[in-house]
């Protein structure tokens, strides 16, 4: 029987900022093609288990393999497309979609290397994977929170992923970014893409996952379906904070770029 | 009988220019990682690297880059740690390197304070042929380097986590940034000072943001204000005998007044006018919006 390479194996992870361990002997293992969410409170290491898995943070103990290959020496990096936690697309200077979106697809484009014609085409294609193409000459700067995630996703797209790694996308983003984000991620997915996604909860992204690892104080507590809302909320210390847009008719969040 | 018929003042002249170039074409990344400061630093700990060599009979120049270039690789080294005490270091390295290269200069019996002047503030008006091939291989280099390298330079200054996932070599990408500042601070040495050195850095990228969409659009223009304003301010200099550095970043500071004036008189036409689809009026609410 042929099983395919997972595109994430991490054994018996450990992982401790000063001395305190954040996570405790955590094992994941995520298969091509799987949308895997990672749940929990917040402080419950989700963050830290991802940015472990990707070679962000250093394990204590543990081993990571990404594509089947040692952390240490896995030098594909074109194949990972990530998003981080939104700070905020923009920065000191004024920087367009196009040029924030471009500094994405550089893992692919090689080193010193001048763009050749695929390279703009794929930043194009991203760009308007995420419904910004009318506005990829605006600054990001003049965006609002929503559609600068949407350019941090494009960043990610830029690169033709094989997988795609997302903290806490939805987090405070308006209901049209959601689910102009959703969209682009179901159309990544249907592509044969490899989603691995952190959450505090799933939104409109819920119908896309096909497996939940509920972390709890730096434990997996549970590694199958996606948990009942109300169940993960009944947590002993569920720790609940609203960043959402207020409950309004998406219509008014809908800046009319994305249908 | 223009000013620049003098050799003196040619040499004066396309020193600045030079200068002007490049320094804004390093600075662009200097502004976007929030270090607008850091050239100013560095111009402090290069007067140490001047002080070494007037002591030791070796060129000011090279002593002064290689001073720099170390002060430039510490800072990379404390950013990186991204140390709380950071700042306080960053302070006594700054302070210890002017109060080290005025010591230095001091007791370098043949060499006058006019000299030390000259070396905080500027003196284009001395630059000399070999100064000039110096400057211009120097300069050349960090216009390659800034202008060459965009792409990259963009994306480690733009979000360096992003660029550290995506296999980019950041930690070279950021050394290099630290050492081609150093060399920007010894190629303005000559044409503003080691002390106005970081204004020709900060003060064009400022203008060009206030005009521009985006970076590389910012880069390209504040180059080319520094160029206006290092050769506006060498003639100036020379017709009316002013200090020719310390008139450079006047000048600078002069266009950054008159953009910002006029790009704010421009928006409030606009507004007034009620175009309501003029700039960025889409429904977007107000609190999802964020300033830069």
């Amino acid at each position: 029987m042929h099983v395919s390479t997972p595109v994430i194996e991490l054994e018996h992870g450990v992982v401790g900022y000063d001395d305190r361990p954040v996570l405790h002997d955590v094992s994941l293992t995520v298969p091509a093609g799987q949308v895997v969410a990672i749940l929990g409170a917040n402080g419950s290491g989700k963050s830290t288990l991802v940015r472990a898995a990707l070679g962000m943070l250093p394990l204590a103990s543990g081993t990571v393999r990404l594509f089947g290959t040692p952390l240490a020496r896995f030098r594909q990096r074109w194949r990972i497309g990530y998003v981080p936690q939104r700070v905020g697309a923009a920065s000191g200077v004024p920087a367009t979609v196009t040029e924030v979106v471009a500094a994405g697809r550089l893992a692919r484009r090689g080193f010193l290397r001048p763009p050749r014609p695929t390279d703009r085409e794929a930043v194009e294609r991203a760009i308007a994977t995420v419904g910004l193409t009318e506005r990829r000459h605006l600054p990001v700067a003049t965006l609002s929170g929503g559609q600068q995630q949407r350019v941090l996703i494009a960043r990610a797209l830029a690169t033709e992923p094989e997988l795609l790694v997302l903290d806490e996308p939805t987090a405070g983003i308006d209901a049209a970014s959601q689910v102009a984000f959703a969209a682009a991620i179901r159309h990544f997915v249907a592509s044969g893409g490899t989603a691995l996604l952190v959450a505090h909860e799933l939104g409109p992204l819920r119908e896309l996952v096909n497996r939940a690892v509920v972390l709890h104080h730096g434990r997996v507590v549970h590694d199958g379906p996606v948990p009942e809302p109300l169940g993960h909320h009944a947590a002993p210390d569920h720790d609940h904070v609203h960043p959402h847009a207020p409950d309004e008719p998406p219509g008014i969040w809908d800046g009319g770029t994305y249908q | 009988m223009s000013i620049f018929a003098h050799q003196f003042m040619q040499y004066a002249l396309l020193g600045a220019l030079i200068t002007g170039l490049a320094a804004p074409a390093l600075g662009t990344y200097l502004v976007q990682r929030r270090l607008a400061l850091i050239g100013d630093g560095l111009g402090h700990v290069a007067l140490t690297g001047v002080g070494v060599g007037l002591l030791t009979a070796q060129s000011p120049v090279l002593t002064a880059m290689l001073a720099a270039a170390a002060g430039a690789i510490a800072i990379e080294l404390v950013r990186e740690r991204g140390k709380t005490s950071g700042d306080v270091a960053l302070a006594i390295l700054f302070y210890g390197g002017i109060a080290g290269g005025v010591f230095l200069v001091a007791l370098s019996a043949e060499h006058t304070n006019a000299n030390l002047m000259a070396y905080l503030f500027g003196s284009p008006l001395t630059t000399s042929r070999d100064d000039l091939i110096v400057m211009a291989v120097l300069g050349g280099a960090v216009i390659a380097v800034a202008v060459g390298l965009r792409s990259w330079l963009f994306a480690i200054c733009h979000d360096e986590e992003f660029a550290r996932v995506s296999g980019l070599p950041v930690r070279l990408l950021n050394l290099l940034i630290a050492v081609t500042a150093a060399v920007t601070v010894t190629v303005a040495m000559r044409a503003v000072g080691l002390l106005l050195v970081s204004a020709l850095m900060v003060v064009p990228v400022a203008t060009a943001q206030l005009l521009t969409r985006g970076f590389r659009a910012t880069q390209l223009l504040a180059m080319g204000i520094g160029l206006s304003a290092a050769g506006g301010g060498i003639w100036f200099a020379g017709v009316y005998d002013t200090a020719p550095g310390a008139t450079i970043v006047l000048l600078a500071i002069a266009a950054f007044a008159m953009v910002t004036v006029a790009t704010a008189a421009w928006r409030r036409v606009r507004r007034t006018r009620g175009s309501p689809t003029a700039e960025g009026a889409e429904l977007e609410p107000p609190e999802v919006v964020l300033t830069r």
